[in-house]
């Protein structure tokens, strides 16, 4: 059973008919219980970094999802949900984060050119980085949906794929059993459910 | 590379797609929720689906069927049509849309783009303008086309922009039916005001119009069309695959 986090941010209702469409069962919770439980943990999150940072530092649930993830649990966080594991958030402020992953949250416009727009919003294909499991399903070059404007910076090793938008911006992280998606692969058509369900055979421990 | 999408859009009246459309392989021509897989297996980016419902009876249909749609179909939805107060963006997001258009709803009340983009962010908020020429000004016109604002297109359009309208979609009234190609000089004159994503509209009659407009206009960042889709007219894979020898990025068709 994955769990989705419900923390008051969003909308859930397209993740988890996602993962009803690769035949998983997905439940969104916001109960420690059932986060403990769970095979998998899943981190959805839109808006702002701060805002969702203390929404999620509100329900508790923050400890929850850093114990599990350090007892080698799976864990996916998606676009805001992805940013969340960073150590810090730069957006309206400097805000903390799960610090799961090394590396912060920051402007895209920092590292783009001028007259690109921004917010990098539609279809832009995959550059690997390095192997994961999370591509098992889907290969190089592959085309995702992206809707953000800030990016994962200073990730180093962690970084399995980049977006090209003017600069190499960060698509996806791998830090031992913790994975990140800055795009959302429940709106990715094919690709994106072949993203989940690499995720959803994922064992235990990995 | 970013890529060029490509959009149908399916007007729905009473839950129903209001232009039947047969394809090989669709039992029933009028269910939009067929129709949208259909256009997603065939390499559609996005969809928007236009509410045109006059009835609260029909609303509901339409709030069926949407969610029925994102069930089924995992890529981003917009909606449209009717959209008047906060209250239907949520309405609809609720339901699985990612995106909601306004038109007529924010020109009566333009705070509306404000409200919606500070509770669901400047990413959900489309801004529609049905624009035609007058005099040889763009004016804004409201009602479905029907009724002439008096705005003048662009600084409404910009001002829309200013409130937190996230994306645009220019419908050109002037070219729209007549397949003779988008108009291209009044998307010249919105991407040259705005730097949000626009969205060209009204006039695609075959593949070429696709391919000139992403050729000449490199600040556009998607073509809608209705009709020509629906009418198998125009098919995406084969548009996808005309754009690509042109060297235009387009997302390939698994």
């Amino acid at each position: 059973m994955i769990a989705i986090v419900d923390y008051g941010v969003g909308n859930l209702f397209s993740l988890k008919s996602s993962f009803a469409a690769v035949g998983a069962e997905a439940i969104v919770t916001g109960d420690a219980a059932v986060l403990r439980a769970a095979d998998k943990i899943l981190l959805p999150g839109v808006g702002a970094f701060g805002d969702a940072a203390d929404k999620l530092r509100a329900t508790g649930l923050d400890k929850v999802v850093v114990e599990q993830a350090k007892a080698g649990k799976p864990l996916l966080g998606i676009c805001l949900g992805m940013q969340l594991l960073f150590e810090k958030g730069y957006e309206y402020g400097e805000h903390e984060g799960l610090g799961l992953v090394p590396g912060s949250v920051k402007p895209i416009a920092d590292v783009i050119p001028a007259g690109l727009k921004i917010p990098h919003i539609g279809w832009n294909g995959l550059i690997f980085k390095r192997e994961s499991p999370l591509f098992r399903n889907i290969k190089n070059g592959d085309c995702v949906y992206f809707v953000h404007s800030f990016f994962a910076a200073d990730c180093g090793e962690s970084v399995i794929a980049t977006a090209e938008y003017g600069a190499e911006l960060t698509a996806a992280v791998q830090n031992g059993n913790v994975f990140g998606c800055q795009f959302h692969p429940e709106k990715s058509g094919e690709v994106g459910l072949n993203i989940l369900r690499a995720f959803c055979e994922m064992e235990v421990g990995v | 590379m970013i890529t060029k999408r490509i959009i149908p859009c399916l007007d729905v009246r009473d839950g129903r797609v209001v232009k039947g459309v047969n394809f090989e392989g669709l039992s029933d021509v009028n269910s939009p929720v067929e129709l949208a897989k259909y256009y997603s297996d065939n390499g559609a980016d996005e969809l928007v689906f236009y509410d045109i419902t006059a009835s609260s009876d029909g609303r509901r249909l339409f709030t069926d069927i949407l969610t029925e749609t994102a069930r089924n179909v995992f890529i981003p939805l917009t909606v449209g049509g009717g959209i008047n107060t906060v209250d239907d963006f949520d309405r609809v997001l609720k339901c699985g849309a990612d995106k909601v258009s306004v038109n007529s709803g924010a020109i009566r009340n333009p705070q509306l783009i404000f409200e919606a983009a500070k509770r669901y962010g400047d990413q959900c908020v489309v801004l529609s303008a049905d624009v035609k020429r007058v005099d040889g000004v763009f004016r804004v016109f409201a009602k479905g086309g029907r009724e002439n604002t008096g705005m003048e297109a662009i600084e409404w359009i910009k001002k829309g922009v200013s409130l937190g309208a996230g994306e645009i979609v220019v419908n050109s009234i002037d070219t729209d039916g007549v397949k003779g190609g988008f108009d291209l000089e009044m998307l010249e004159a919105v991407c040259a005001a705005v730097s949000v994503p626009v969205i060209a509209s009204g006039g695609a009659g075959c593949i070429d119009d696709f391919t000139t407009l992403f050729q000449t206009l490199p600040g556009v960042d998607a073509g809608l069309a209705a009709s020509i889709f629906h009418f198998g007219e125009v098919k995406i894979p084969d548009l996808k695959a005309a754009l690509k020898t042109q060297n235009i990025p387009v997302r390939e068709v698994l």
